[in-house]
């Protein structure tokens, strides 16, 4: 962990890296210092965030497991087409701020700029899809608390087709336990989309300074740590879509 | 105890005298002082250890005395000594507390039960024979007590100092302490976690008779039904004894002789049918369905008190036969409504 | 003025001397060059100041109960008045300041300087850290003015979800913000130490001081989400019914413990760690001689973090955990105090063969070895299971925590304050009442809570606004020494801010000591170093110090 950066102020380089850098803190000694500090910041900043999401992980760990006829219930309610699509969605938009770091770093600012475009529009699909879902829970009123029903987890609609109930039917004291369920994914799914819309709203500014050229004459830093960032949230949400939409599903159910 | 129990009924004494140390008035008490003793035997010599180094180092290399310090770098062996000592003294506490611990919290077998519920700002214990009582606790010397607690809202602790002895009240479970008690007198029951307004104001006090006094008291005291009979009639208004008649055919699996075993579920797993396990197959059936019965049964959860619920589980525990249960079926009233705790909140 | 014998003080002439010309606190003039500051020296003088204004709040609070608690009957505030005291007593003085006290004071304005840097990794970042502290220090003091909390600093559910109607959700948001200030001093700390130390400035030639302090950093960093989501789901349950803790949903209250202290332990070690590292500086400076042990220490800091995280539920040995998960968190219980005990007994013998001074900060390092022995010491009798059956919740964990807290951590605090005042002011503070607050704050700390330990023992339960007339004594001693307490501290208040304009002028290096902050001047210049400093010795190389003094003295003119 030897810090082997030698700074004098002989060293015409460095001064050529002063010159090419005018986003050069000064506190550090040489661009390469303030770079990989600013990526070990934003590692270290996402660690902080796994820890952040690991206490409802570890909420969700134990209730499944105590409740896990309930939780299959729940689960059965959310939209796999709706959750499939968000997570390619957002899979899109993660490839495309790839993309846009590439832009950066070989200094195309037109691509840049669109990269990053698109990667705030498909963030912005999946916040809209996921309005549409809560929506819809709101108007089954699975929303916990006051208003939540479990008459649809008591008596489940029959299907039309085969005559038998769309889900198994759960006792009440079973059904009661779907309220944990919905705490832990409107919680957990609410959490995750107050971290995209954060993300998007420091993705506009990066697209103003991207506009501007601020990115692509070298200084990459904030590209490519909001990248981290932006890849991070991506990752929850591909642990939240099997551990929420997909329990216990068989194909064809 | 190794010490002469002579010097040790002194020095326990003396500082009880000096309104420097409680009574010990349980049979474990003595276990327990005996460890805070040796605790702090260690803590004293490790002080003094520590303080004669700083003191003695202080003085003898003071500036006036040694103008020029010596550089040292350090000691290994020094570090393995002060390394291996303390840790070879934390493992001795780590055992003789593990061991306090599992006696304290090991209930023997021949335990008279007591149910204890703590509600803000009041404990209410209840004997099985039915007597009930508020912030106060009779027991008998010379048997060993069991308190099987419970919480109608948020977490308290029950605590009777002098016992040595303490154990969270929480809600939505049982939880379990024992003691038994040694001298008669009276002793002081604490709140000991925080609960609201008056939380200082949940106490009480355990009053320790002697056995003949205290057979006394049950029959001065007894107001009535004892739990298991309140339970009956509940067992039977809250119609139980539909499904849980004990026929051949009855839809619920009969419950005579049933605490104590263990019973297989449908689920596959075998449990041993407690006070825990009867009150969570109350409110939750449905995870708690015997092999070989479907989930039918209702849950009660809301519809009947904490100590609605003790009754019933006082009474499962010592049903026998279903003789009385059969009869019931032809003359229960069932406009008979269980007692629900105010202001519940139902789900 | 010279040293004499019995002091290592070195001042320069008083008569001739003056502050530096340009220094960090001249640099720039106005109040908003302060609020919008990116110096890390300025940043770490706006939260001292900060803090000992919550401090003061703080300790107000703790006065008011000390005083109700002079007699058993509830006579001096209502219950409910009560109850909110203490919880706005234990907020305050864990989240607004033991928790940031000397990493965010003193490892702010000197940890860069120690590792040969010119500022931290993130400047701006630090001050958005202040930012927050403030923002959530005004939500929990608007929570106070509105009426205040009463769930305690521990918002235990479900009485903080479902039984209380004071403002816990806006102290729960408070807390919350200021977690997030924690969380990034935190990370400033690490990405500093790895990435920015001078040329020569390997790990193991780093000031004790910043190794406890990135210890403390790791601990923030990882801990103190967890304590965030805990406070969010509480918030959440509270106001919308989200409810994972409710039982009657099918939630487990125990769950709320497991999380609250799965942070709120490691919290612990984040408050000590950076005192136990000013300790270091202190006794290492006035012995003269490095730390008995250098790796020891170091690595025992590193080990006190790591085993930290392992033991929370020993907060929770009666609430119903498994008997024998009991037994593990017991066991790594007993093995968390090992290094503390490896760290004390090192510093006592730092004490071998120097040349021992006693001036002020070291009597507050004194204070800390005495006294945090006691706290370390009853920690292990809580830890072992059975004595902790008896002894939890009682006014003997009141004791033990304000032993290894206040007669701990305050001590420390102090200590480093004193010792770095002349580095961060340029001034120094008057010797002989500075020792007098020392010595009164010893006493009065003793008098305060050791009595609590036989009350606890005796069973006086903690956070109880009456009790049984028997323990009135005892309870009477305490607001005694609380009383002497309350003097011994405001005493550094009044004579510190005297300094400011009247304390001697203190030179680079008042004390003689190593470290790269004492070789430069008094105050610091904003970039702290005119060239790069290249470290070529160890911490603690008072042979180099002599050396380079000869040098000094004999190319002067």
């Amino acid at each position: 962990m030897d810090n082997t950066i030698v700074a004098t102020h002989h060293d015409t380089a460095a001064e050529d890296h002063h010159a090419a850098l005018p986003q050069h803190r000064h506190h550090f000694e040489t661009p390469e210092q303030q770079r990989e500090a600013g990526t070990f910041g934003m590692w270290l900043f996402l660690l902080t965030e796994i820890m952040f999401f690991g206490g409802l992980f570890f909420a969700y760990l134990l209730y499944r497991n105590w409740y896990h006829d309930a939780f299959v219930v729940a689960s059965n309610q959310l939209s796999i087409p709706l959750g499939a699509t968000n997570t390619a969605v957002l899979i899109g938009s993660g490839f495309f701020m790839a993309l846009g770091v590439w832009a950066a770093e070989v200094r195309k600012k037109g691509l840049l700029v669109l990269f990053l475009i698109l990667t705030t529009l498909l963030g912005l699909v999946f916040l809209g899809v996921k309005y549409f879902e809560y929506k819809e829970k709101w108007e089954k009123h699975h929303i916990p608390g006051e208003h939540f029903d479990i008459s649809e987890f008591v008596n489940p609609p029959i299907n039309p087709k085969t005559g038998r109930p769309t889900e198994q039917p759960l006792p009440p004291d079973v059904a009661q336990k779907t309220q944990v369920f919905f705490s832990l994914y409107f919680a957990m799914t609410g959490m995750h989309a107050l971290h995209m819309i954060i993300g998007i709203g420091l993705l506009i500014w990066l697209i103003r300074r991207s506009q501007r050229g601020d990115f692509s004459a070298g200084y990459v830093a904030p590209i490519e740590n909001f990248g981290l960032y932006w890849h991070f949230v991506d990752i929850v949400w591909l642990f939240l879509f099997p551990l929420l939409y997909l329990i216990n599903r068989h194909p064809g159910s | 105890m190794h010490i002469s129990p002579v010097l040790w009924q002194f020095l326990v004494k003396w500082l009880n005298a000096s309104a420097l140390f409680p009574r010990e008035a349980s049979t474990i008490a003595p276990y327990t002082d005996a460890l805070y003793f040796f605790l702090l035997l260690i803590t004293v010599v490790g002080l003094i250890v520590v303080g004669t180094l700083i003191f003695g180092f202080a003085l003898r290399y003071r500036k006036e005395r040694h103008p020029v310090a010596v550089p040292i770098e350090g000691s290994t062996l020094l570090e393995a000594t002060w390394t291996i000592i303390p840790l070879a003294l934390f493992l001795i506490v780590f055992v003789w507390g593990a061991l306090l611990y599992f006696r304290i919290y090991t209930p023997p077998v021949n335990s008279m039960n007591i149910y204890v519920v703590g509600k803000q700002w009041m404990w209410k214990a209840e004997h099985p024979g039915g007597q009930h009582e508020i912030n106060a606790l009779h027991v008998p010397t010379g048997r060993p007590i069991q308190l099987t607690m419970i919480s109608q809202d948020v977490f308290h602790s029950f605590s009777i100092p002098d016992f040595r002895v303490k154990r969270e009240v929480i809600p939505g479970r049982y939880s379990t302490v024992w003691f038994q008690a040694t001298t008669p007198g009276t002793y002081h029951i604490f709140c000991t976690q925080y609960c609201g307004t008056n939380h200082s104001a949940m106490i009480g006090e355990v009053t320790v008779l002697s056995p003949d006094d205290y057979e006394k008291w049950t029959r001065e005291s007894t107001s009535g039904m004892s739990l298991a009979q309140n339970g009956e009639r509940l067992f039977a208004s809250m119609g139980c004894n539909a499904c849980h008649s004990g026929a051949a055919t009855a839809r619920g699996p009969n419950l005579a002789g049933v605490y104590g075993s263990r019973l297989k579920l449908t689920s596959g797993s075998e449990v041993l049918v407690n006070e825990a396990y009867l009150r969570d197959a109350i409110l939750n059936p449905s995870q708690h369905i015997t092999a070989g019965y479907a989930p039918i049964m209702p849950t009660y959860q809301g519809q009947i008190s904490e100590d609605g619920l003790i009754d019933l589980v006082e009474y499962i525990k010592g049903l026998q036969t279903n003789y009385r249960v059969q009869q019931t079926l032809t003359t229960s009233e069932s406009n008979q409504a269980a007692p629900t705790t105010p202001g519940a909140v139902k789900p | 003025m010279s040293a004499t014998n019995s002091t290592i003080l070195n001042l320069p002439d008083q008569k001739t001397a003056t502050l530096p010309k340009r220094n960090y606190i001249n640099a720039e003039d106005g109040l908003l060059s302060w609020l919008f500051t990116g110096d890390h020296k300025r940043i770490g003088m706006l939260y001292l100041i900060s803090i000992t204004f919550f401090f003061f709040i703080g300790g107000a609070f703790a006065g008011l109960i000390r005083l109700e608690l002079l007699t058993p009957q509830p006579d001096l505030v209502a219950s409910d008045t009560y109850n909110k005291l203490f919880s706005m007593h234990g907020i305050i003085m864990v989240f607004l300041f033991l928790v940031p006290s000397v990493p965010a004071t003193i490892g702010n304005f000197l940890i860069p300087i120690m590792i040969g840097a010119k500022d931290l990794a993130f400047p701006k970042i630090n001050l958005l850290s202040w930012y927050l502290y403030w923002i959530g220090g005004l939500f929990t003091l608007t929570a106070m003015v509105l009426g205040g909390v009463d769930t305690g600093w521990t918002f235990t559910t479900p009485l903080s979800t479902h039984y209380l109607n004071t403002h816990v959700v806006t102290a729960g948001l408070g807390v919350f913000i200021i977690g997030f200030s924690s969380i990034f001093t935190g990370l400033n700390f690490i990405v500093t130490i790895h990435r920015m130390r001078a040329p020569g400035m390997t790990w193991f030639r780093m000031p004790l001081f910043v190794w406890s302090n990135y210890a403390a950093s790791i601990l923030m960093v990882l801990g103190t989400p967890v304590l965030a989501i805990t406070l969010v789901l509480v918030v959440l349950e509270r106001t919308i019914g989200i409810g994972v803790f409710d039982p009657t949903k099918g939630g487990d209250p125990l769950l709320f413990q497991h999380l609250f202290w799965f942070y709120s332990h490691p919290a612990v070690y984040i408050m000590i760690l950076p005192g136990m590292g000013v300790i270091s500086e202190v006794i290492s400076t006035f012995s003269r001689k490095r730390v008995f042990g250098y790796t020891a220490v170091a690595f025992s800091s590193v080990a006190i973090a790591l085993f930290g995280f392992f033991v929370w539920a020993h907060h929770m040995f009666i609430m119903g955990v498994s008997n024998y998960s009991a037994l593990v968190f017991s066991l790594l219980t007993m093995l968390v105090a090992v290094p503390s005990a490896i760290k004390t007994f090192n510093w006592a013998f730092t004490l071998q063969k120097g040349s021992i001074t006693f001036e002020t900060p070291m009597l507050y390092a004194f204070g800390f070895l005495g006294l945090f022995t006691i706290g370390g010491m009853t920690g292990v009798f809580l830890g072992a299971l059975g004595m902790d059956i008896h002894l939890t919740e009682t006014y003997f964990i009141v004791a033990h925590f304000h032993f290894v807290m206040v007669g701990g951590m305050l001590m420390a605090f102090l200590a480093g304050v004193h010792f770095w005042w002349p580095k961060m002011t340029g001034r120094m503070y008057p010797e002989s009442l500075s020792k007098l607050a020392a010595v009164t704050t010893f006493i009065g700390f003793n008098l305060t809570f050791l009595p609590q330990f036989i009350l606890g023992y005796l069973g006086m339960p903690r956070r109880y606004h009456s009790y049984p007339p028997e323990f009135q004594v005892l309870n009477v001693l305490s607001t005694a020494g609380a009383t002497v307490l309350g003097v011994g501290y405001m005493l550094p208040l009044l004579y510190l801010a005297w300094s400011l304009k009247y304390g001697e002028i203190a030179g680079n290096n008042p004390w003689q000591a190593t470290g790269l902050e004492w070789q430069i001047q008094s105050p610091p210049l904003t970039e702290n170093f005119i060239e790069v400093p290249i470290m070529d010795h160890e911490a603690y190389d008072y042979e180099w110090l002599a050396h380079k003094t000869e040098q000094e003295v004999t190319t002067v003119g």
